[in-house]
């Protein structure tokens, strides 16, 4: 689960990591006043769920409230794509508006989890900023890795081979190791994936500050948090994917026609590979959970149903134990429900196999039986090659 | 001939008094497992369909010999019926419990090191040593004893390649499914290691995904060490490049975790690895036939060619 910046900078902050001042906005008026408030100079940010804001053009100095309210004004709504965003962006909702601060360094802190250790590692350049992943693979040697033992944790000692090795010294030096060991409760108390710091700036009257903050929490750990689902800004997700995951079902919107339901995230890859493979293209990724079931089916049949852009479906379930005259009729009633006549492949093995088929077939909904992964591609697609159409109420 | 679980494999349940820990019990047993004991704590003393319920494994043990424990415990408990399979010092651990938080599973793996129990999951489907016992949720009828044994970081992939092997003919040693999470304890490297040395295990199936170094590692080492064919099929060469935040994943994978840079790897290695997953019985017949000219040539019988005939 992700958060917004100006959300992790506050988490930073209760664990008494400096942070600039600032004021998040949600409308250009708002951003003016903002502005006035930090003295005219101040740094305005959009928020986004991804990094790369500053060269994608999210990320201005500016030096008048007024140019600020222009700058916010284009930039509300406006769709930001960067290079980690994936190539259709995300939409600005809100911005963040900070006083600028005079920078005498900059460097990158982070710590995460390292699945080659099976632990939590500090990771640390004195090359911090926007280019970072560039000095990764340039120079390696310039990025610091220390593991973090669970049982003794992040010790004072090794925070402080970590500050030295930045280039501290004196008590900036000793503040940077309190930053480093409060960065590491924050992580472990609030569950992160990922605590990141870039740039962990020296300013230039002396004093350590953190100037952009991401934190990705653990989905697994959310359970734990009661404040984590009212983080949320759903502005940033696709409406369709916060549908599915209120049904625990794993959605992705892709950009083809061929809707798809599979259960398995391995199996559901797969399926979209072997779909591309026959000359098809995946409207979406949506895997229902190992163990479908038929409640799960129908909700994750009306998902599909829900994109326009579907002229097909591809239903690929194995699930041996389950029974699949009981998917077969969850597909029904959910099809039945939007007057679906779109053409529709079922793939299904599993325990009945024969009575779900007979079911499907008996139904009066455009299907045809895939007897293996790679029939039923391709007889989906075939479909669609010729032309085969269908409607669904709630699309025109 | 098998690995890690056979017909003389005594398993406790832990968490079966849950829904999904019943069903699947009753499933194992059906398939034939043993299944001698189950724990849920507080509800030690009663039995349930025949089976007796102890309040820690511990107990289960002295009182039934259990030696490989399966685990539903839900997420917030479930690091702690690992850690309590561990202490009770039994063989196996497989946790099927899917959604255990990262913090939960550090010190685990942690603990796991210094002992002698390996743990399988978690949030995977578990093992089946075909015809013999089957510890997990998956369908036991695709599967066919024979000399294939399989390893996967998937769930419903894997049902996929058994049953494409079953199809070709190819029963199956063992198969293991190692689960997806980022923390788990066997790995592809563990798995290989003891088909490598399993004499009725002749040839391994692997079944990897997009995402981590796993697939790399493996590759690396089965260059180096295994005696053995195998052929793979990795997941997600079409999957779209996922949103992401910040620097760290990418600092430390280097960039790494690419379907198609897993692909070149394994393949640098002497992997026969399926272009696509309907044909993952083919890759499987092919890792096998190369093997064997590979053999007919280093050997200069006069019969090597009658017997490249016959195959």
């Amino acid at each position: 689960m992700n958060i917004h910046e100006y959300q992790a900078k506050e988490i930073l902050s209760s664990y008494g990591i400096p942070i600039p001042r600032g004021r998040v906005a949600l409308t250009s008026d708002q951003v003016e006043r903002a502005a006035k408030m930090m003295g005219g100079r101040c740094v305005v940010k959009a928020q986004i769920y991804a990094g790369g804001r500053g060269k994608a053009g999210g990320v201005r100095l500016i030096h008048h409230p007024e140019e600020a309210q222009e700058y916010a004004k284009e930039l509300f709504g406006r769709t930001l794509v960067t290079n980690q965003t994936g190539p259709e962006g995300l939409k600005v909702r809100r911005i963040l508006v900070e006083e600028a601060v005079e920078i005498a360094r900059e460097f990158y802190l982070s710590i995460t989890l390292d699945r080659k250790t099976s632990r939590y590692v500090v990771i640390a350049s004195a090359e911090g900023g926007i280019d970072i992943e560039e000095v990764a693979n340039r120079s390696p040697d310039k990025i610091l890795t220390l593991t973090i033992d669970p049982f003794t944790g992040l010790r004072p000692y090794q925070a402080r081979k970590i500050s030295l090795a930045l280039g501290l010294s004196g008590t900036i030096c000793e503040d940077c190791v309190e930053l480093i060991l409060n960065l590491y409760s924050a992580c472990q108390e609030k569950d992160c994936s990922l605590i990141e710091i870039n740039p962990l700036v020296v300013t230039k009257a002396g004093w350590l500050m953190a100037m952009d903050a991401k934190i990705t929490f653990d989905d697994n750990a959310v359970y734990r948090h009661r404040e984590y689902p009212d983080m949320v800004d759903y502005s940033q997700l696709d409406p369709l994917e916060i549908n599915a995951a209120k049904y625990d079902l794993a959605y992705i919107k892709l950009s083809g026609t061929i809707g798809c339901l599979v259960n398995g995230a391995g199996l559901a890859m797969a399926t979209l590979d072997v779909l591309n493979e026959c000359g098809g293209e995946p409207a979406n990724f949506l895997d229902v959970g190992g163990g479908a079931t038929r409640e799960k089916v129908a909700e994750a049949f009306r998902i599909i149903l829900q994109d326009c852009d579907v002229k097909g479906i591809f239903v690929n379930i194995f699930g041996g134990i389950m029974r699949c005259d009981v998917i077969a009729q969850g597909i029904i009633e959910a099809a039945g429900a939007v007057g679906c006549t779109l053409p529709i492949v079922v793939r299904m093995d599993g325990s009945h196999v024969e009575e779900g088929k007979k079911l499907l077939l008996e139904s009066g909904l455009n299907v045809q039986i895939g007897r293996t992964l790679g029939d039923g591609a391709a007889k989906i697609v075939q479909m669609l090659s010729q032309g085969v159409q269908g409607h669904v109420d709630t699309c025109q | 001939m098998s690995i890690l679980v056979n017909k003389e494999s005594r398993v406790v349940v832990q968490g079966i008094t849950g829904r999904s820990g019943l069903f699947h019990s009753k499933q194992c047993r059906e398939y034939g497992t043993s299944i001698v004991a189950g724990v849920t704590p507080g509800k030690g003393g009663i039995h349930i369909e025949g089976i007796p319920v102890f309040n820690t494994v511990a107990e289960a043990i002295k009182y039934t010999e259990a030696n490989v424990s399966m685990i539903f415990v839900p997420p917030p408990g479930a690091a702690d019926a690992i850690l309590e399979s561990i202490d009770a010092g039994l063989d196996l651990a497989i946790c099927i419990t899917e959604g255990i938080p990262i913090r939960d599973m550090v010190p685990v793996k942690a603990v796991l090191k210094g002992s002698k129990t390996r743990l399988i999951g978690p949030n995977c489907p578990g093992i089946i040593t075909p015809g013999e016992c089957k510890v997990g949720i998956m369908p036991g009828h695709i599967h066919k004893p024979g000399k294939i044994g399989v390893v996967s970081r998937s769930g419903t992939l894997t049902y996929e390649a058994v049953k494409q092997l079953t199809d070709a003919g190819l029963g199956q040693s063992t198969c293991v499914g190692i689960g997806g999470d980022p923390i788990i304890g066997m790995n592809f490297i563990d798995v290989l290691t003891l088909f490598n040395q399993d004499p009725d295990t002749e040839a391994v199936f692997m079944i990897g995904e997009i995402g981590g170094g796993a697939e790399e590692a493996a590759a690396e080492w089965i260059r180096g060490h295994m005696t053995k064919p195998v052929a793979a099929f990795i997941a997600g060469v079409t999957a779209p490049p996922g949103r992401r935040m910040g620097h760290a994943g990418a600092i430390i994978t280097g960039g790494k975790g690419k379907a198609e840079d897993k692909i070149r790897i394994l393949q640098e290695c002497g992997v026969v690895v399926a272009t696509s997953p309907t044909r993952m019985g083919e890759a499987m017949l092919e890792a096998r036939k190369l093997a064997e000219k590979v053999a007919t040539k280093a050997s200069v019988k006069p019969t090597a060619k009658r017997n490249k005939k016959t195959t």
